[in-house]
């Protein structure tokens, strides 16, 4: 899509991010070029052609099964690409594997904490794959446990924590190394709404230290948040790629009305009756989604056509809009 | 509030043998909770079966004379080889599955520089560390038993280990390949305790009718018997020595060729 290089933002100073001892300048560090992973015959990502720039917060949004983890688990180096050329930190993760994994942060989407062991011994656990001394995993783990706000739980077992503390650990063990980039595979899925707002708020302040993020999600509001830029990924392809904000410029209007005529109502025929009135209808099952920059004034011009909805909503689009649009169906069923 | 951790910090990637070493200390970390127990049973076990097999009920069989030898010193090596297969089998079955499936051990180690040879190599050598400190209680307590008369019982250490990974790389592979922990029971039902009872531990292979004799010496276990008793007798042939050494390597290295291949068709794959 076109709209990729322009959607690019670099929202933070990048001063505090150490230089990576690669021939250019400053590559991309996610680089990718018809990159195809199959499963038999089975094509789970198809030929994408993606950058990730140092400092970015980059996202992959699509339902379940568009290829997202896929694709994440070839930026990880753990599952070589069948087809394409894919550069991570500028190196080859076909013969470099390990140097890359090295500089590399990843929470993965199941958690792979060792729930018999403490807290703090997750973390010494994990620093020692990466050749970290013991008193090297030590101090990092004090610094990176007050950062995730688990202090006072670090000689606990890990297996009667909640979900978000857990989560919160996952972060905490992928920083152990001073990752260049973080991988994050559906961080916040099955949590409750308060742990996810803990959990991007770590995330934001990572992002403000100059770590670059790339992110998998099916929430949009998750990709609203984190995310400079993203794709939207279907059926192991890009829908769309750019900014939050200019794909939703781009593919949906400034405000969309929702109608509601009732459960028995037969949407369809209501459409039939809006006909013209905006630059686009979509009929879900149990309302009429309504494309338009003036909410009001369309809210209104329903009601001078006759028609009288049981319920009428007026809000902003979001990206969800962006993927129905662009897929004809809904992010989350 | 706290603040994030600064970015900074230049990498080392640790060379593949201390990859491998750091797979090795996962699991030598995680033995610490259970060592205890593993270390009682390692000396009881040996001291139980040698008491009632090896001197009660050897003294019967001692009674027919048929052995030309004291059925203790018969049994007591078919013992260690039999013990460093089972140790291997308990550690390379529902371990290996768990850190697939279950605590997905593999799949965190993944994510860091350990490659899928890293975690199998460190894995399997925990294994061979578990058979051997197995075999050495084993030996420590035949010898006590006075059923060690040679010091070339030494070098039944190193073959109960060899005799141990003949088995403990292949149930790699089929731990790894197979995705239902039912198969483990079927493995253990129908070929581990069958080896274990006909394989010369507790008599003869020549007391069995001749076309299953031929399947005794197939096995890995009879190999690894033969090797131990004839050096804890101190009547080991080098021909027949190196022949075993041979035939158990084989399963090692066809085993480790397997494991190798289900390990990354299983990490490399799938989620």
């Amino acid at each position: 899509m076109s709209t990729a290089e322009s959607g690019r933002q670099l929202s933070v100073p990048l001063a505090s991010v150490e230089a990576v001892a690669t021939d250019s300048a400053d590559p991309p560090l996610v680089h990718a070029r018809g990159l195809t992973k199959r499963f038999g015959e089975f094509t789970a990502v198809d030929g994408i052609d993606v950058d990730v720039a140092r400092g970015e917060a980059f996202g992959f949004l699509g339902p379940n099964g568009a290829g997202k983890s896929s694709t994440m688990r070839m930026i990880g180096c753990v599952s070589p690409p069948t087809e394409g050329t894919l550069r991570i930190l500028g190196r080859d993760p076909r013969t470099e594997g390990p140097a890359i994994r090295a500089r590399l942060g990843v929470v993965p989407q199941q958690d792979t904490l060792d729930t018999e062991l403490s807290v703090r011994e997750n973390l010494l656990i994990y620093g020692r794959y990466f050749g970290m001394s013991r008193a090297a995993v030590r101090d990092k783990t004090d610094e990176l446990l007050e950062f995730v706000q688990l202090s006072d739980r670090a000689k606990d077992k890990v297996e009667p924590l909640s979900g978000g503390m857990k989560r919160r650990l996952t972060i905490a063990r992928s920083l152990i190394n001073d990752p260049e980039m973080l991988l994050l595979d559906e961080p916040t899925t099955g949590l409750d709404p308060q742990a996810r707002h803990s959990l991007w708020d770590r995330l934001f302040r990572l992002k403000q230290r100059g770590v670059t993020l790339v992110l998998t999600t099916h929430y949009m509001d998750e990709a609203e948040q984190l995310c400079d830029r993203l794709v939207v990924m279907d059926k192991g392809r890009f829908a769309a790629e750019g900014s939050p904000r200019e794909l939703i410029a781009t593919y949906s209007t400034r405000e969309v009305l929702e109608l509601r005529f009732g459960a028995d109502a037969d949407n369809k025929v209501y459409a039939d009756k809006l006909e013209g009135l905006v630059d686009r209808i979509e009929v879900l099952p149990d309302r009429l989604l309504l494309y338009t920059d003036d909410g009001d004034g369309s809210a209104a011009a329903v009601y001078d056509r006759g028609l009288r909805p049981v319920s009428t909503l007026v809000r902003r689009s979001t990206l969800e809009d962006v993927f129905l649009r662009l897929t004809g169906r809904t992010l989350v069923d | 509030m706290a603040q994030a951790p600064a970015v900074v910090q230049p990498r080392k990637v640790p060379s593949a043998w201390s990859r491998t070493c750091a797979s090795l200390g996962f699991w030598a970390f995680q033995y610490r909770r259970t060592w205890r127990g593993t270390v009682v049973s390692s000396i009881l076990t040996p001291v139980l079966f040698l008491a009632a097999m090896g001197i009660g009920l050897g003294t019967l069989v001692d009674e027919g004379g048929r052995l030309g030898d004291e059925y203790l010193l018969f049994l007591a090596p078919g013992l260690l080889a039999a013990t460093a297969m089972q140790t291997a089998t308990f550690e390379s079955m529902y371990p290996v599955m768990g850190a697939i499936k279950w605590v997905r051990t593999y799949h965190a180690m993944l994510a860091t520089p350990l490659g899928v040879g890293n975690i199998l190599g460190g894995h399997l050598l925990w294994v061979a560390f578990r058979v051997t400190t197995t075999a050495a209680i084993y030996l420590v307590v035949i010898a006590l038993f006075g059923a060690a008369p040679s010091l070339l019982a030494l070098l039944a250490l190193p073959a109960a280990t060899l005799c141990g990974m003949a088995f403990a790389a292949p149930i790699f592979a089929f731990a790894a390949g197979y995705d239902s922990p039912a198969g483990f029971a079927a493995l253990e039902r129908f070929v581990i305790v069958p080896m274990f009872l006909f394989s010369g531990t507790f008599f003869p292979v020549s007391q069995l009718p001749e076309a299953l004799q031929w399947v005794a010496y197939a096995t890995p276990l009879w190999h690894g018997v033969d090797l131990c008793r004839g050096l804890v007798q101190g009547t080991q042939e080098l021909a027949d020595a190196l022949m075993h050494v041979g035939y158990l390597s084989l399963w090692v290295g066809g085993g480790v060729v397997a494991a190798n291949y289900f390990f990354r068709r299983r990490l490399e794959a799938t989620g």
